[in-house]
């Protein structure tokens, strides 16, 4: 995400033939249409089922029935909340555990930089399902685990906070916000690895040479220069996270349904298209909304 | 306190290796839980050591048909969205033209855009138009959504080429098509497969997308999907296993050779 920065190529201009001006047109035009076809298209379908009415068996007429936005997100903020939060949460717990294994590998790691980058790579190769599953495992009731938290009452402060409930981890907030975390680290370490590398070393010899101490330098030098990596690695683990299901579904109970479970089980069970395509919407005008602000904010616009 | 002071100061590096360690559990986990004897359906708890699903991976029913379908699939989207993404990417990098703005834009788009938004109004599209869902949706979903990172990703290589050295190369008298395969590409080579890799890496893990769109088509990733209500067969695992192996192995190898070659231009 990073190499969206857009660095100006200056090329020397030439005079060209309009044979010689159309190039890039022909380069471009099968990917767009591809691009705009399935994909932008798709969302000109959806924004008109959103305002159908009917029943799959009369069925369905634009309508331009606007109340269902209205009814869906009444029926379902629990979960819009709900997906915004444990996406949030596993964005900062990502950031939080994922900048000093960025910083690892980066400052570090030495000769066993590229061991500890193929560790990070390669997990992606195995099905997340299936990691997503080996979860399951990990933090089964009454195994070690478990067991460990327990024994040094974190599970006491955690089921007092309601992230869990008594004894147990899985069916739990915790539970899924451990695998969305999980989930998108590797989205969060490399985008920070690689604005770190780029750091000049000598910057943190100048910070030292001024007499910062190490946390200095870290808050006045190499935090900042790794901004387009916080700023990228926390898009990158937010965006995938709030729309996710499949950690609610696998992990947690019907307590901690996410509002892309919601979107699923309208979409391919309860078949009610209308409702699934607002609840679609809303999302997508949410996270955009929350993703420009954050941009603006964060002061990289270039990004885009 | 020595210990203190030592702790204090590799602070960054336990807490790094700390979070390796997460990142690495699960699938150390699956790794251990293919050499499992599991009592019923459910592989989720240890019961005792075997090595009956790795003689004997096949032996579910339909799981080796999937993973077949989810290697085809994930190979012809890696094609089409390398073929179009290294030409959109071309285009963007080299030429000045109207429009960047708005084809920048719906290029970065699909990146930011949840998962299942996407899924789902391509979906109603698919509804609309009366498609039979299958192999050939998916395909054209995986392709969609892998175009966006390869454009990314051989964006970033072309842009950090010299375009003097294909101006060399004309001035050698090469015409644009030598150029081009002699000197253009070999140079862009290494951003054209890491985008492939990570195209092939997205789609053949791809579940969301592939959920809402594969009609009765069973991917492999969706018959993990549909056995974690099942019972998950300890082959599941040894693939998992498997894929976790043959991946270490070829992005070492990958590594291996980059270093190779960086240390072989240096001397």
């Amino acid at each position: 995400m990073t190499a969206l920065a857009e660095a100006p190529a200056e090329l020397p201009v030439r005079k060209s033939s309009t044979r010689k001006r159309l190039v890039p047109y022909w380069l471009l035009l099968p990917g767009i249409l591809w691009l705009i076809v399935f994909f932008a298209l798709p969302m000109v379908y959806q924004a008109s089922t959103s305002v159908q009415t009917g029943s799959l068996e009369k069925g369905f007429q634009v309508t331009w029935h606007f109340q269902t936005y209205w009814d869906a997100f009444k029926e379902y903020y629990p979960q819009f909340v709900r997906s915004l939060l444990y996406a949030g949460t596993a964005t900062l717990l990502c950031l939080l555990l994922g900048y000093p294994l960025a910083y690892l590998i980066a400052f570090k790691a030495g000769r066993w930089r590229n061991l500890v980058l193929v560790l990070v790579i390669a997990p992606f190769f195995t099905s997340f399902l299936i990691r997503t599953l080996a979860w399951k495992t990990i933090l089964a009731d009454g195994g070690p685990v478990v067991h460990a938290l327990g024994a040094l009452h974190v599970l006491d402060v955690t089921s007092w906070l309601g992230w869990t409930e008594g004894n147990r981890v899985l069916a739990t907030p915790m539970a899924v916000v451990c695998g969305l975390t999980y989930n998108f680290l590797p989205f969060m370490v490399l985008p920070l690895y690689t604005s770190l590398e780029r750091i000049d070393s000598r910057l943190h010899e100048a910070a030292g040479d001024l007499y910062a101490t190490p946390a200095t330098t870290f808050r006045k030098v190499t935090f900042p220069l790794s901004m387009p990596g916080v700023v990228s690695g926390t898009l990158l683990t937010f965006i995938p996270a709030s729309g996710d299901y499949v950690n609610a579904e696998l992990l947690g109970s019907t307590d901690q349904k996410m509002v892309g479970n919601v979107i699923q089980s309208q979409f391919l069970r309860v078949l009610d298209y209308p409702t699934a395509a607002a609840l679609s919407f809303i999302l997508m005008a949410i996270v955009l909304v929350m993703v420009t602000v954050y941009i603006r904010r964060a002061g990289t616009e270039d990004l885009v | 306190m020595p210990i203190l002071k030592w702790l204090r100061r590799n602070l960054v590096v336990i807490a790094g290796l700390a979070t390796l360690a997460y990142l690495i559990l699960p699938n150390a986990v699956v790794m251990v839980f293919s050499f499992n004897k599991p009592n019923g359906r459910f592989n989720y708890s240890w019961t005792r050591f075997s090595t009956d699903a790795w003689q004997d991976p096949c032996g579910v029913a339909d799981m080796c048909g999937s993973l077949s379908l989810s290697l085809q699939i994930a190979l012809w989207a890696t094609i089409g969205a390398t073929v179009l993404g290294t030409m959109i990417a071309f285009a963007l990098v080299r030429y000045r033209f109207r429009a960047r703005g708005a084809i920048n834009s719906l290029i970065f788009l699909p990146m930011a855009m949840p998962e299942v938004v996407m899924a789902a109004s391509l979906l109603t599209l698919f509804l609309n138009m009366g498609a039979r869902l299958g192999f050939w949706t998916i395909l054209i979903a995986h392709i969609m959504f892998c175009l966006s990172f390869v454009v990314t990703a051989v964006k970033a290589r072309v842009m950090s080429m010299d375009p003097r050295l294909e101006e060399a190369a004309r001035d050698l008298y090469a015409g644009p098509v030598q150029t081009f395969w002699r000197v253009t590409l070999p140079i862009a080579s290494p951003g054209i497969a890491a985008g492939a890799l990570l195209a092939f890496a997205l789609s053949f893990d791809d579940f969301i997308i592939t959920n809402f769109n594969a009609g009765s088509t069973v991917t492999f990733p969706m018959f993990v999907w549909g056995s974690a209500q099942r019972g998950t067969p300890v082959q599941i695992n040894v693939i998992g296993t498997a894929m976790f192996i043959i991946a270490v192995v070829v992005v070492a190898a990958g590594q291996v050779i980059a270093t190779r070659r960086k240390n072989s231009a240096k001397a």
